[in-house]
């Protein structure tokens, strides 16, 4: 079976522009959202309290509000179902320090005689955790960024490494935006499926820029769009099968997985699908808008290959002893 | 068929994944097993805080004793011995001892002493804030750790985090209830102290607040079991739970618990200095800042056992005593992170992450065989022993596997297909040239090979940051990411290659490529 003959090559050069366009909208699209309508930073990183309950019955959730309501703790609780009857979910934007009672512990006596249930979780984050974990968490992201950039640029070419970082930056903006815009609860979760998708993207660019770099050397054309073309068209079966098989892990985990594991699911699922696009349509143009330069390149791995041999030769020569 | 190098570092990766990952897929007894986190087996995670400014605090205090003390046994006069927030000051009535409270005072460490004729005025050097600080972070996590361990749970984890935060982990805790119990035990000050009763306002305590008795040097403190009864004792204690060397539960005549406790010998020697000097009058047993027991000194006490009843249930005076025994906390502990899981709550997101585990594994498997045929149940069986290799790994390195790292699995399981599909395409590509099919196969796995390896690292730099930077949980994801790229070179790029060299020659054989790669080739 095969999606793609080999036979044939894709035109994608010819339609960068309106790839351009679109991703411009959807990452301007997705800076609006995160302007206007933010992130809902969640307990992680915002600070604050979560209380999980769940009840052997459907919880008498109108019961607990007017039961919690009576205590000051409770003040501006958010009490909702989550994610079947049973279960009950209390967000709270304070946290107390107390470790002797803690919320767990004045919910579980307010609610003494509404049934039987269970507390299952009790999250309390600190103002000054809360913080760390959000500084760390934009240095974790940059500092990703930083060492990929570095062994790109080492590995291929400056130019190479841009383009990449710009598809990044265009893949994580956009599942941000879509963050934003299903008003997901940002955990420390959604922060290590962002960095996974900075890896799964530019795993899928790497994989492109390697056969582009190949034809560039091995390729009889001079001309940058051909090659590029050319080269996508041959990654273009692996690119849609791996893309696929991620895609259907995703989304078993999305949708088995469960309530916990919903948000992280959700992310991952936005970036494989804009990680596979942006490889194609973001990375590989933005080698042709740098101007990159087929003729010089070549030369300068002719004139590395040349210093090599001249080495290899000056040592043949050298071990002979005619040196 | 043939061997060759590969097949075999490979068979024997197999085999080592079966061998160690058997213990924690079978649950032997015997063997390394996975731990699982907090998260998937329950439990109770913290971080704490310590307020350390008590400590200084308190230091400041038995400052105070001590000079006290001194200024009693010796005979000298001093008026307006006060505690202040960082301070101690007092008046030296008479002249003549000044050489021997200066004697004194020089003996004791880190201290700045401040004299403008007969007023003294003692407070910490910043060194000795900055130990007595640090001493009391060290000193709280030994307590909690021997509190913990006394408590009897299973495998209590008490660390520093950082420089002033205490990570506390407690697997195994089943109700919210025995939770708190756990919490109430850890955060407990346990702080003794034996007060004087002033007697000679003592009647006065009701028309007395925290400001008029503190002129008097007084504090006023409530009864632990008696609602609304007040105390006035002498701010200055007698002595306190440093003193301690013992306590243990005992019973009164009435059936009802107590505790018992031994003081060293210098704590002997003050105590039976103390309730010689005040026969008739009464000593408060205080704990935590809450009066246990005043009884009236009928007589000197010596050899310095002590005895506090309270109305405590028999489970609260065992916890007390443990308290107690292992010491008081320098400063209160504060919380500034919790993270507790129910143990069925574990057991559903176990639950739920297996199926989708299972889900996207079979969904995957099936795909392969159906889109490469041949080359697909050869990339499965590397899928497969990557699993395993993964298991073993973590099982071998004592690592803990987390929900996130149950996503991470789940994950690898899409990439490390990632590096057959790469190959299989690059052999099919060869194929439609015209090569042969030897040559195909090996020239697949070189073309393949800097495109595998460049995707691969640049992963594996996303991974290290995010378990350097990553905390808990996340770090679960970044382990089992980073083991299984690295299990998928092993299976995938090594294991595969082996198996296309051992049935070379049967795929020359029978000529069907349509089987083998599941591609049509025009010759």
């Amino acid at each position: 079976m095969e999606f793609f003959k080999y036979t044939h090559t894709y035109k994608f050069m010819g339609k960068s522009k309106f790839a351009l366009i679109m991703s411009v909208l959807l990452v301007l699209g997705s800076y609006a959202l995160l302007a206007t309508k933010g992130l809902n930073y969640g307990v992680d990183f915002a600070g604050g309290t979560i209380v999980q309950v769940k009840y052997e019955q459907a919880a008498p959730i109108n019961e607990m509000r007017t039961r919690l309501k009576n205590n000051d703790v409770f003040d501006g609780a958010s009490i909702t179902e989550f994610g079947s009857p049973e279960e009950v979910i209390i967000r709270l934007k304070t946290s107390s320090q107390n470790v002797t009672v803690d919320v767990g512990d004045i919910t579980r006596t307010a609610l003494v005689g509404t049934g039987n249930f269970e507390i299952r979780r009790v999250d309390i984050v600190g103002p000054k955790v809360g913080n760390e974990l959000r500084e760390k968490g934009v240095m974790s992201m940059l500092l990703a960024m930083l060492g990929i950039l570095i062994y790109v640029a080492f590995r291929f070419e400056w130019r190479f490494a841009v383009a990449s970082i710009v598809a990044l930056v265009h893949d994580v903006s956009i599942a941000m935006g879509a963050i934003s815009l299903v008003g997901l609860d940002v955990n420390l979760d959604v922060l290590a499926a962002l960095l996974t998708i900075l890896g799964y993207s530019l795993n899928d660019t790497i994989i492109v820029f390697d056969r582009i770099r190949e034809g560039i050397t091995g390729s009889k054309s001079t001309n940058l769009g051909e090659v590029i073309d050319e080269s996508v068209t041959r990654t273009l079966s692996r690119t849609t099968l791996t893309s696929l098989t991620t895609f259907f892990v995703v989304l078993t985990l999305f949708m088995f997985g469960g309530e916990i594991i919903h948000s992280f699911a959700f992310t991952l699922l936005v970036g494989v699908v804009v990680g596979t696009y942006s490889s194609i349509f973001v990375a590989s143009p933005i080698l042709l808008w740098f101007g990159f330069d087929i003729k010089g390149y070549r030369n300068k791995l002719a004139e590395k290959a040349k210093r090599v041999a001249e080495k290899d030769r000056i040592r043949a020569q050298y071990e002979e002893g005619t040196l | 068929m043939k061997l060759n190098y590969r097949i075999v570092i490979f068979v024997a990766a197999i085999a080592f994944g079966l061998f160690f990952s058997a213990p924690s897929l079978l649950q032997t007894e015997k063997g390394a097993k996975i731990t699982l986190g907090l998260d998937l087996q329950g439990g109770l995670h913290m971080l704490l805080g310590v307020k350390t400014e008590v400590a200084t605090h308190s230091r400041i205090k038995s400052l105070a004793a001590s000079i006290k003390h001194f200024a009693d046994r010796e005979d000298i006069l001093l008026d307006s011995l006060k505690i202040h927030d960082e301070s101690v000051t007092f008046v030296l009535l008479d002249s003549d001892d000044t050489p021997a409270i200066s004697e004194f005072l020089k003996a004791l460490e880190g201290l700045v002493i401040n004299v403008d004729g007969e007023n003294y005025a003692l407070s910490l050097t910043p060194e000795a804030v900055e130990k007595t600080k640090k001493q009391a972070i060290e000193q709280a996590i030994e307590t909690i750790r021997n509190r913990l361990n006394q408590f009897g749970l299973a495998e209590p984890t008490v660390a520093r985090q950082g420089e002033e935060k205490i990570l506390v982990e407690l697997p195994g805790i089943k109700t919210q209830e025995e939770e708190q119990r756990a919490r109430e035990l850890i955060s407990r000050a346990a702080k003794l102290e034996l007060l004087a009763v002033d007697e000679d306002r003592a009647m006065r305590v009701y028309n007395m607040n925290e400001l008029s008795a503190a002129k008097y040097g007084d504090v006023i403190l409530d009864d632990v079991s008696k609602v609304g009864v007040k105390h006035l004792l002498r701010e200055i204690p007698i002595l306190d739970g440093s003193m301690l060397t013992d306590a243990q539960v005992a019973f009164d005549q009435n059936n009802r618990p107590v505790i018992n406790f031994a003081l060293n010998a210098e704590g002997s020697q003050i105590f039976g200095d103390f309730t010689g000097a005040n026969v008739g009058k009464r000593m408060a047993i205080v704990l935590d800042s809450k009066v246990y027991s005043d009884p009236v000194i009928n007589e000197r006490i010596g050899g310095g056992h002590v005895q506090v009843s309270g109305n405590y249930t028999l489970a609260e005076a065992q916890d007390l005593a443990i308290a107690l025994r292992s010491g008081a906390l320098l400063a209160p502990i504060y919380m500034m992170e919790k993270r507790s899981v129910g143990p069925s709550l574990g057991a559903d997101s176990i639950k739920a992450s297996m199926m989708a585990l299972l889900g996207g594994f079979l969904l995957v498997i099936i795909f392969m065989v159906f889109y490469y045929k041949g080359a697909g149940i050869i990339a499965n069986i590397a899928l497969i022993a990557n699993l395993f290799i993964i298991l073993a790994v973590m099982a071998l390195f004592g690592a803990t596997l987390t929900l996130p790292g149950m996503a991470g699995i789940v994950l690898t399981v899409g990439m490390a297909v990632d590096a057959n599909v790469i190959i299989s395409e690059r052999i099919r590509e060869l194929l439609y040239q015209g090569k042969g099919i030897h040559k195909a196969i090996e020239e697949g796995y070189a073309n393949a090979m800097s495109a595998i390896l460049d995707a691969n690292i640049t992963t594996l730099i996303a991974a290290v940051v995010l378990y350097v930077y990553g905390t808990g949980a996340i770090k679960g994801f970044a382990v089992t990411i980073s083991i299984g790229i690295l299990a998928s070179m092993l299976t995938a790029i090594l294991g595969t290659h082996g198996i296309y060299q051992m049935l070379e020659g049967r795929i020359h054989k029978t000529k069907n490529i349509a089987l083998w790669f599941g591609i049509k080739v025009d010759k």
